[in-house]
């Protein structure tokens, strides 16, 4: 990570959950009383925490999950545009993760397995709503769509991990994840 | 003074024995580099290039490097750790590792080496090779998704249990791991769970079937310290079948 200059205002931060589980989310909330201290140094912008829609200009986004439809694309485009720190959240984000199990199969066979074939499956029939996002061929990690500036993996970072890189993102350097806090799993 | 038979590893001074390695000497001296295909009871062939070390001023493989007197190896230095990370994300993106649901993280070599490289993504696009997964054997599972075709199972299989169950087939990312029988299958081999080779991989390719995930997170091998403390072959030990 380079080009990072020291904030001595509340930092903003936009969060999202892309092809994840939110339990990265769940993580960062497992701070606990230190949500406290991080509401004295920071203020949430968009994120699911607070249901905010728009997205303003932010110092860090935090970034759940890779991507697997249309939508994970444009939101992402979206925090990159708007994020000065965009942070690759878990494994999922990082790597693709659990989703990413399905690019050993055609996005037909996944459909066809899920909607058709599947066990349990009443009324078969495969959805196409308008409103729901059309799936990419593949699930991708956020690095194959926009820059990342820093990889938090873990599944999910523990909460350390968030606390290390807010405090470093605002005293301006590199976050310091110890062996407790780098974990591919 | 400088013993005739030493050599400098970062700045501190490494005896060794005649015959060594530049890696068995440092390891018998409790100096750790890392490293994944290298085995003390097999024979070195530095496939897997983690354990990279700048001798004299030239990139050369630890485990293949014959140790010599007054020779300056540098290890633990930023840009042959830049090129460790480099050659483990290579064998990420190769191969299909999903650590968060794999049966054998937290005691994964390759894992293990990834933390203490300090390796935090993946940087090349993932080439998501499709490998058969076979689960023809009772006993054993072979995932090939997770194979970094380091060759210890072929070693084994052959020079230990006497078999050759095991041996690399293909050229350059389509390399893999393939089964000396009719159909390619371990089912139709006499492999047992004792074997030498059920027990030696170094990720998850060859598992049993039964026993995994008994380790809570937190308590197993890699969690608490990392492989530069507690080295690569400890989880042999631990991974012995399941009493039945």
């Amino acid at each position: 990570m380079t080009d990072i200059t020291p904030i001595n205002r509340k930092l903003r931060i936009a969060t999202c959950s892309l092809a994840g589980c939110f339990g990265c989310h769940m993580s960062f909330l497992d701070i606990d009383e230190r949500i406290q201290a991080l509401a004295e140094i920071a203020k949430f912008d968009r994120s699911p925490l607070t249901d905010h829609g728009d997205l303003g200009q932010c110092d860090i986004g935090l970034v759940e999950g890779g991507l697997c439809n249309e939508d994970n694309v444009q939101t992402l485009s979206l925090f990159r545009r708007q994020c000065r720190v965009l942070v690759a959240v878990g494994a999922c984000a990082v790597t693709g993760g659990v989703p990413a199990m399905r690019n050993h199969y055609s996005l037909t066979e996944c459909l066809q397995e899920s909607f058709i074939n599947g066990v349990g499956v009443d009324d078969p029939q495969i959805p196409n709503d308008p409103e729901l996002p059309r799936l990419l061929d593949k699930v991708r990690p956020l690095q194959e769509w926009i820059k990342v500036d820093i990889s938090m993996p873990g599944c999910p970072p523990p909460a350390e991990a968030f606390v290390e890189l807010i405090t470093a993102v605002r005293e301006g350097r590199t976050p310091d994840f110890t062996y407790s806090m780098r974990h591919f799993d | 003074m400088t013993s005739e038979r030493a050599f400098t590893l970062d700045d501190t001074e490494v005896e060794f024995e005649p015959g060594d390695s530049l890696l068995t000497a440092a390891l018998a001296s409790d100096r750790y580099i890392p490293h994944l295909c290298a085995h003390p009871d097999f024979s070195p062939h530095g496939s897997c290039r983690v354990c990279l070390v700048e001798v004299d001023g030239h990139n050369r493989p630890a485990c293949t490097t014959a140790a010599q007197p007054g020779m300056t190896i540098r290890s633990d230095i930023e840009p042959i750790n830049v090129m460790r990370r480099q050659l483990l994300q290579l064998l990420f993106v190769e191969g299909n590792h999903f650590c968060p649901s794999c049966e054998q993280s937290g005691q994964c070599q390759l894992q293990a080496t990834v933390y203490t490289v300090g390796m935090t993504d993946l940087h090349y696009p993932p080439l998501g090779p499709r490998r058969e997964l076979d689960a023809s054997h009772p006993d054993l599972l072979l995932d090939r998704d997770r194979c970094i075709g380091c060759e210890l199972c072929v070693k084994a299989s052959s020079e230990v249990d006497q078999k050759h169950i095991f041996s690399l087939g293909g050229r350059g990312t389509h390399t893999q791991l393939i089964v000396n029988s009719e159909h390619n299958q371990l089912g139709e081999t006499d492999m047992t769970p004792d074997d030498r080779a059920a027990h030696i991989c170094p990720v998850g390719v060859i598992l049993f079937k039964t026993g995994n995930y008994a380790q809570p997170t937190g308590q197993r091998l890699y969690d608490q310290q990392p492989i530069s403390a507690i080295g690569n072959h400890r989880a042999e030990d631990v991974d012995l079948p399941p009493t039945p």
